[in-house]
């Protein structure tokens, strides 16, 4: 089943309450997903400093810290939970390589204006284990996960990030997703789990990497994907949504002056300033909704 | 009589709904804050008049008997499934399988409606004054689905008896389903259908008829035998 919701805010009324606004949504669809939740949330960036979303799991923070020390130059590091938020002016290539290595930690997300968190247990209290409540951002898309394609674990849970700024929400289940690992690990592209969704965001990578906009890199996918799907993907300046043609997997989309809300049932939003006055529709099947750039 | 979601509890609400005392004569009920909720109004058996003040998630209306559902907004996956007889009004847009493998009554949905909708419906009738999505009518089985918009892919697969109404344009067909001669009788069954539905203005001579070609294995009396 799963339960997938995002937000985009078109103005900067909201931004405040972004994370409220979230929350609300991920709690919202307990129902549909009970196993693990997770979020990532898109605030402003700093020009040079990019962050690095870690989950270290039991290690402890002093630890970590520790551990890293020496071997990355940081600006900051915040603990939240079992997750830190690591930022550093540092070429990525350099952090990722130290991070990878780093025993009993993993990376769930990097970029200049992504943080990610994720963990096993019920979506209240993973929301209110990393304090959802008091982000604020321009953008954030969540997930509530009913496992079926591998382990509920940290590196289960969804989103699912392979690129700078980029992550993914699914609800579904992909049936060619070993091939396409197969033919994704060749062209480079990490995977940490045997989940069929970091596959489907391994592919995004790689055709957002080789310069395609997020739209068309959805609209290829809708051709070398198979399976049933309702993904909701994210950059650092927008979202989109796609379902698969079947459209088997449901979503909802609601949209005022203010902000695009999307989840996969409407009472994940009906909590939301002025929804019963937004535009509410449901996304057709093999065609790209996109917000932002 | 007001319900307010948000003070009661669902299942509080369809029971007070489900358990009419025919004594008291109170036909009117309305129900506040739906909030996305499912099953609103499922399992409804007693002539009474339900307004849904906001958008509803799914099943609303499941397997009602005689009562008239009103919904002022959207409604989720499955509004009227299994419907026996009595009315549901969705004044907004109505999500995928709407009306589906409903027996009896009559489904108005002002917007549109997503895929699947009258997927196997067994007798109700269904009028839509928007679209359809793809697969709707799929292996219908009896009734009457008038779209007033256009309609999606594979419209009636494998359908058996339903007759289906269209002003607008049809995507594809599916498998067995072919365009039929409008016959009077026709003319007035769709006629009837969209004075029902307070459509009155529209003409039923717009409308093009779909049906079976009545050609796929269970229509062949040579497989009879098989049995």
């Amino acid at each position: 089943m799963c339960g997938i919701v995002g937000i985009y805010l078109k103005s900067k009324k909201f931004e405040k309450d972004l994370g409220k606004m979230l929350s609300g949504m991920l709690i919202n669809m307990e129902s549909r997903g009970p196993d693990s939740a997770g979020f990532a949330i898109y605030k402003k960036e700093k020009k040079e400093e990019v962050k690095y979303s870690i989950c270290i799991n039991n290690l402890s923070f002093e630890k970590f810290k520790k551990g890293i020390t020496g071997k990355i130059k940081f600006t900051k590091i915040l603990k939240n939970s079992d997750h830190v938020i690591l930022s550093s002016k540092e070429k990525p290539k350099k952090v990722l390589d130290i991070l990878n290595e780093f025993k009993g930690v993993s990376l769930v997300g990097y970029g200049k204006s992504i943080e990610i968190f994720k963990q096993v247990g019920n979506p209240k209290d993973v929301v209110k284990k990393f304090n959802l409540e008091n982000f604020s951002g321009t953008h954030g898309i969540g997930h509530t996960r009913m496992a079926t394609e591998s382990a509920i674990t940290t590196d289960g849970s969804h989103p699912y990030s392979t690129g700078s700024d980029e992550c993914l929400v699914h609800n579904g289940s992909l049936s060619n997703h070993n091939n396409l690992r197969r033919d994704l690990t060749k062209k480079g592209i990490n995977f940490k789990s045997e989940n069929d969704t970091e596959v489907a965001a391994g592919y995004i990578s790689n055709h957002l990497s080789s310069k395609k906009n997020l739209k068309e890199t959805l609209m290829s996918g809708l051709g070398d994907l198979d399976g049933f799907y309702t993904f909701i993907t994210g950059t650092r300046k927008g979202f989109a949504i796609v379902r698969d043609e079947i459209a088997c997997k449901p979503a909802v989309v609601a949209e005022t002056k203010d902000y695009v809300a999307i989840a996969s049932e409407f009472q994940a939003m009906a909590h939301l300033p002025s929804v019963n006055m937004a535009k509410i529709f449901e996304p057709e099947p093999g065609i790209v909704y996109s917000w932002g750039k | 009589m007001k319900l307010d979601l948000r003070k009661l509890k669902l299942r509080k609400v369809n029971e007070t709904l489900q358990s009419i005392d025919p004594k008291r004569n109170n036909k009117s009920y309305t129900i506040l804050n739906p909030e996305g909720n499912h099953a609103i109004c499922a399992g409804l058996t007693d002539d009474i008049d339900v307004t849904v003040k906001g958008h509803v998630g799914y099943y609303c209306g499941g397997m009602n008997q005689n009562a008239n559902i009103t919904v002022e907004g959207n409604v989720g996956t499955g509004v009227a499934e299994n419907m026996m007889s009595g009315k549901i009004h969705v004044k907004g847009n109505a999500s995928q399988s709407a009306g589906a493998t409903a027996h009896g009554g009559f489904l108005v949905i002002d917007g549109d409606a997503s895929s699947r909708c009258g997927i196997s419906m067994k007798g109700i009738d269904i009028v839509v004054k928007g679209s359809v999505g793809h697969m709707s009518a799929f292996m219908a089985q009896s009734g009457n689905l008038v779209i007033c918009g256009d309609a999606g892919e594979a419209l009636g697969d494998s359908l058996y008896e339903t007759d289906i109404y269209i002003k607008g344009r049809v995507k594809s067909l599916g498998a067995d389903c072919i365009e039929k001669k409008m016959d009077n009788k026709h003319l007035k069954k769709l006629d009837k259908l969209l004075k029902k539905a307070k459509l009155d203005k529209l003409k039923s001579k717009d409308f093009k008829r779909y049906g079976s070609a009545r050609k796929l294995y269970n229509f062949k009396i040579d497989n009879v035998s098989n049995y």
